[in-house]
């Protein structure tokens, strides 16, 4: 189908952004790299009565390194992350969870912050911004706020973003020293959504314990789901098998996924613990091999 | 009923100058309003692929693009392809020696999809040729010759 018939303002900056977006209020959406609204409009699914496209604000595409943290533009390519040498070596985690999402043409318009705003439950970026601890930039007529991931992502497609408020940058803290991390994802095919994927970091002492753990889980609930619980347990026992299997049955205790035409409850919940169980020890074996 | 707005942009080498509805779907401006028709459109929600051009150089799916958008782009669509003198890309040469389309419908997503690809991965394995093509779906080839088509030309273009 077409879409209806709608007003369109291509934004030149964030402060034109956020005036377009006081003065139209609910009646505007804010188009970004398009690959979910404008199917979305394609289907009448959305009706905006104004479009504020952000493809022409410059400004909000960018990629920097600054005090252990990387800042994106909320306008970044995901495929110029992807493709980014720093992100590369700072956490590549995020460079391996992006090649999951879509297809080559789906990343070359697809923005990191647009992925994070529209915050479908199964989708890959918000399920690293959760899974490292992210932060989210926000602005607003009123300045500027800074939302961790966990009060960020509140429920299916819904976050702390506020009417007139515009999502400006994605933080993620860069990956320590003596890491290994691993991303693994199950999907009917290569680029669908995921039914379930797991994100998994882990940083070892000088000794060789874990010092810290990052595990997140999404398609399994109304957000993706950083699961604490199961980092303590690697924490405490490290990755060797035995603990590594144990943490992954929690992991399966965790979640309580809903069941939909595409997977059951607990064929989700299953999924969870292999992924886990996958994500860690590929984890584990990766700190291994750099060391 | 929103106003139509002036847009600027180059096709295939060519400035077209031209007025749009917010709403024009690139796809349909590309084959309505141009008569760019080797651009296809397919299920009009970014799946199957049909409708990938190069937007400043990068392959993006048209009918997830709104004509608007692409003021001051250059653009560029199987048409563009080959050379002025009838001549087939290396790419569209090697798809016809590997009978690599049946009924065509594909072809033109999987043409630009592939050069796009090829261009940040000029030597892939097989394994990244499948991945890379997976943005398009074919119907009836059964992907093989496609996929052999793609390595016949990443060994020409390199």
């Amino acid at each position: 189908m077409k879409p209806p018939p709608f007003d369109y303002h291509a934004a030149r900056s964030v402060s034109e952004a956020l005036e377009l977006l006081g003065r139209y209020a609910e009646d505007a959406r804010l188009l970004a790299g398009g690959q979910s609204l404008v199917p979305m409009l394609n289907f009448r699914l959305a009706t905006p009565r104004v479009l504020i496209d952000l493809n022409r604000v410059g400004e909000l595409a960018y990629i920097r390194e600054e005090n252990g943290w990387l800042r994106l533009g909320a306008m970044t390519r995901q495929r110029a992350i992807e493709f980014s040498p720093l992100v590369k070596e700072r956490i590549p985690l995020l460079v391996e969870a992006l090649g999951y999402v879509g297809h080559l043409p789906t990343r070359t318009r697809g923005t990191i912050g647009g992925s994070v705003a529209h915050a479908d439950p199964s989708a890959e970026c918000p399920a690293l911004v959760c899974a490292l601890g992210g932060e989210l930039v926000i602005r607003g007529a009123g300045g500027e706020r800074v939302v961790g991931a966990a009060d960020f992502f509140q429920d299916f497609f819904t976050t702390a973003l506020q009417p007139g408020e515009l999502l400006v940058e994605v933080r993620l803290p860069v990956m320590p020293a003596r890491s290994g991390w691993a991303f693994e994802e199950f999907a009917r095919r290569h680029g669908d959504f995921a039914i379930v994927e797991v994100a998994a970091q882990v940083t070892l002492d000088e000794r060789g314990g874990c010092r810290a753990a990052r595990v997140a889980a999404a398609g399994v609930g109304a957000t993706p789901l950083r699961l604490r619980a199961v980092e303590q347990i690697v924490e405490r026992g490290g990755g060797a098998g035995a603990v590594v299997a144990q943490a992954a049955a929690r992991a399966a205790e965790l979640v309580d996924p809903a069941g939909d035409h595409h997977a059951s409850a607990d064929y989700r919940r299953h999924l969870t613990e292999v992924l886990t169980r996958r994500a860690l020890s590929r984890a584990f074996a990766g700190v291994e091999r750099s060391k | 009923m929103a106003q139509v707005r002036p847009i600027s942009l180059t096709v295939n080498g060519v400035t077209r100058q031209a007025l749009v509805e917010p709403r024009r779907l690139l796809v349909d401006f590309l084959r309505d309003d141009l008569g760019l028709t080797g651009t296809h459109v397919g299920c009009e929600h970014g799946i199957c692929g049909a409708c990938t051009i190069l937007f400043n150089g990068e392959a993006a799916r048209s009918c997830l693009m709104l004509a608007v958008q692409a003021e001051g782009a250059e653009i560029t669509t199987v048409e563009g392809l080959g050379s002025s003198d009838g001549k087939l890309h290396p790419l569209q040469e090697a798809f016809w020696e590997h009978h690599a389309l049946q009924c065509g419908f594909c072809t033109p997503g999987m043409l630009i999809v592939a050069l796009d690809f090829l261009r940040t991965n000029p030597d892939p394995t097989e394994e990244e040729i499948r991945e890379g093509l997976s943005a398009v779906l074919c119907r009836c080839t059964g992907y093989q010759p496609i996929i052999e088509a793609v390595k016949a030309a990443a060994a020409r273009l390199r």
